[in-house]
């Protein structure tokens, strides 16, 4: 099976990879780690009629923590994070659950987090962490906070002459936890329903952060701010973590599908973001 | 296009067209079968090799994007003394039964024992998921990937 044809320019430097995609227009798409992107291409969901390949591109593949900040570029593979030591919390929970492991390999965060597939799971994961989209264009660079980045069902922020360069995770200063929960019928499948959760501990033990967000139950990965507001300013309890996931619930907006009737899932959703908490304070009072 | 891939320590110079697959780059022109083509949509496996050491579904890269890289296919595996210590395992625990998946599965094994020469179970499970098995023989395609790593540290 053959994706229609098209023509491909390999660039060697963000600058020749960004004037490539503004002289191609919507018909040209960035191709990083192509999971998502030759799958779609193969079935006609996507017919680009210009790839530019940034896999050549020097630097892009940099994971490291500066000013404050998990950074991580372009070219940096699911498996990289998974790998890594420097993720925390919801990210490092989040890793080993993207996809299979021969994806992983292959596949990258900033791909996927521009990809805005609402079953994706690193979307859920950035909306808990507070995390910036950096999209570079000819005069430079802006940062795009991804509640904004993430507009619609397979729909994201960038201008036409934009890629996707970094994202970027603010690393809390205090104690720190998360989890991300994902119902999937087997490795590889898109998730069902997911949960991630990340949790900063003040030192008096209440929560004085909180970031829920929710995978595969509404046309786009949902941030939960009634749940998140419900949770700061108190100690975690069990309690507390119910009345969070009954707010979840209600705010999933999910189908019946194949993988489940409307109502299961949001049942799960309710019962995923309980166990999310729970595991998110048992990290933060680990860290 | 014209571009080179070193398969198997042998390099393989063809004219392809950008949307060519990997997997079609390595059956086709260097006519290296031994390489399956399974769902063709990213799920199976079967196509699975190693990229410059790092298990793919090479259904789902360009072979453009494999231009200057070094592949192992299955026929890779095996060297002048005869057959590699994980095709000895696999015939030895009847670790296959099509074989379909088997050059997938062996590559994938292969790939985590360079890594870990004694996997345990979970590692291994974890390792291969995925790639799939249609004859769902998985416990002996696990018990022939640690008995390949046995077999190579003793």
């Amino acid at each position: 099976m053959f994706p229609s044809a098209f023509d491909y320019v390999a660039a060697h430097s963000v600058r020749e990879a960004v004037a490539a995609k503004a002289e191609g227009g919507d018909d040209t798409r960035f191709l990083a780690g192509g999971q998502s992107l030759l799958p779609m291409m193969k079935t006609r969901l996507a017919n680009p009629a210009k790839l530019v390949d940034i896999n050549r591109v020097p630097a892009l593949d940099t994971i490291e923590r500066a000013n404050g900040h998990l950074r991580v570029g372009a070219l940096v593979r699911h498996a990289d994070i998974a790998r890594s030591d420097l993720p925390f919390g919801v990210i490092a929970a989040a890793a080993p659950w993207i996809s299979d492991p021969l994806v992983r390999n292959r596949g990258t965060l900033c791909g996927a987090v521009a990809h805005c597939d609402p079953e994706g799971d690193w979307n859920s994961v950035l909306l808990a962490t507070g995390a910036d989209v950096i999209a570079t264009g000819p005069s430079g660079e802006r940062a795009i906070p991804i509640a904004d980045f993430i507009v619609d069902f397979f729909t994201n922020a960038l201008h036409v002459d934009e890629m996707v360069t970094e994202v970027r995770i603010p690393i809390p200063v205090g104690r720190v936890g998360g989890s991300y929960q994902k119902l999937e019928r087997k490795i590889g499948d898109y998730a069902t329903v997911a949960v991630a959760a990340h949790i900063e501990l003040a030192d008096n033990g209440t929560i004085s952060r909180a970031g829920i967000a929710l995978t595969a139950v509404a046309p786009k990965n949902t941030k939960v701010p009634a749940a998140e507001a419900v949770l700061v300013g108190n100690a975690p309890s069990d309690v507390l973590f119910a009345e969070a996931g009954e707010l979840a619930a209600q705010a999933s907006q999910p189908r019946s599908d194949v993988r489940g009737s409307a109502e299961w899932k949001r049942n799960v959703v309710r019962v995923f973001t309980r166990r999310a908490l729970a595991a998110a304070v048992v990290g933060a009072n680990e860290s | 296009m014209d571009i080179t891939v070193t398969i198997n320590g042998q390099d393989h110079t063809h004219d392809v067209e950008p949307r060519t697959l990997l997997v079609d780059f390595v059956r086709t022109k260097a006519a290296l079968t031994g390489t399956h083509i399974g769902c063709d949509t990213t799920s199976c496996g079967a196509c699975t090799v190693l990229l410059d050491g790092v298990p793919v579904k090479s259904c789902t890269v360009l072979a453009v994007q494999a231009d200057g890289a070094s592949i192992m296919t299955v026929e890779g595996l095996k060297d002048a003394d005869g057959a590699h210590p994980i095709q000895a395992a696999f015939k030895e625990e009847h670790g296959l039964q099509c074989g379909f998946c088997t050059p997938g599965m062996m590559l994938v094994g292969h790939a985590l024992l360079e890594q870990n020469a004694n996997p345990s179970d979970d590692d291994v499970r974890w390792a291969i998921s995925g790639n799939l098995c249609r004859c769902t023989g998985y416990m002996n395609i696990v018990k022939a990937i640690r008995a390949a790593g046995a077999m190579a540290t003793t």
